[in-house]
């Protein structure tokens, strides 16, 4: 039996779509679990900056929730007493992960939290980097 | 002051805190269509148990995929699994499974740029799902390669046929595995880094 067969695409010079940033004035999903008209309104104004936040960023609580803290903030600053990824946060949170990202950039701006940079891929990867990765593998 | 709901929000086990020393994490992402094994394979290397999180797609990308069908729905909640492996006390490796459509691709920031690589999970039953996703791929040059998961009703192809059917050059590997076990998963991730270890090599100035 011969499987079917692909036609291979070769790398084009177009540049990237980007990713379309969610509006947030839009109306809030509907679902039967969530309560999403409150996101949208803890996610604080319109048009502020969101940080470059990547789904392994990993977020550091610098200070116990302040008393101005909104209850998504404080369960925020808790989770990550210890170093914990944002695509974590997303998910112990239940929120989406453009949600966590607004309410970490307030954290943030607030030097609350801090963030540590993924490594990300290079043209001319690291080495010793993916030496080490390997390493790690091998003791699974 | 303290929140009730707050206190009420389920975070990780004690065993699952990263240690302080985290500095940075890496990621590899495993895609492949439904059904295929993805998050098998990701639950079956991670330390802690995969996780969902969730992004909402609005109007904009509704439609595009018509397994949906509903034209009407304004918003659609996808979701995607993910687990961990620290590899060292300040390395961390992030695996997430994600479907290969490509409407999901923009929706998590830098989800496949960022990656240091990613494993195409396919299944001999329905080879032809995971022609689009390799194509992106290498429009993208996102480094990959082909997991075939073993399901025991799937056609056998030897690997020189798949070769030619997936349209591969020689260099790229291309490796069965059983995503339901911890070993074959890890060699899978194992052949990847070596993959990408090997581009590395060969792209490193004499």
């Amino acid at each position: 039996m011969t499987p079917p067969q692909r036609r291979r695409r070769y790398p084009k010079a177009t540049p990237e779509p980007t990713p379309q940033p969610a509006k947030e004035g839009q109306n809030p999903p509907e679902g039967p679990k969530k309560n999403p008209e409150r996101l949208y309104v803890i996610t604080g104004p319109d048009g502020a900056e969101r940080s470059e936040l990547d789904l392994v960023t990993l977020i550091v609580a610098h200070a116990d929730p302040p008393p101005s803290a909104t209850p998504e903030q404080a369960a925020l600053l808790r989770l990550c007493t210890a170093p914990l990824s944002v695509a974590e946060l997303s998910a112990y949170l239940s929120l989406p992960f453009s949600v966590v990202t607004v309410l970490l950039t307030e954290l943030l701006t607030a030097e609350l939290v801090t963030a540590r940079a993924p490594i990300i891929r290079q043209a001319l990867a690291d080495r010793s980097l993916l030496e080490a990765v390997m390493h790690g593998l091998q003791k699974l | 002051m303290d929140f009730k709901s707050s206190d009420t929000i389920p975070g990780p086990r004690t065993e699952d805190h990263l240690p302080h020393t985290a500095e940075a994490a890496v990621k590899i992402v495993i895609v492949g269509g439904f059904g295929v094994g993805k998050t098998t394979m990701v639950g079956s290397v991670s330390e802690i148990k995969p996780l969902t999180t969730e992004e909402t797609m609005t109007q904009a990308g509704v439609g595009v995929d018509d397994n949906y069908g509903s034209e009407t729905k304004t918003a659609t909640t996808v979701a995607m699994d993910f687990g961990r492996i620290s590899i060292t006390e300040q390395l961390v490796l992030y695996l997430f499974g994600t479907p290969g459509q490509e409407r999901f691709w923009f929706l998590w920031n830098g989800l496949f740029e960022g990656a240091l690589g990613a494993v195409v999970l396919v299944d001999t039953r329905r080879l032809e799902v995971s022609f689009d996703v390799m194509g992106r791929l290498e429009e993208r040059g996102v480094p990959f390669v082909v997991a075939v998961n073993t399901f025991p009703d799937g056609p056998r192809h030897s690997i020189d046929d798949l070769r030619t059917a997936l349209d591969l050059s020689e260099d790229i590997p291309i490796v069965e595995c059983d995503a339901r076990r911890r070993a074959s998963s890890r060699d899978v991730l194992m052949t990847l880094l070596q993959f990408l270890h090997s581009l590395a090599v060969e792209k490193a100035p004499v």
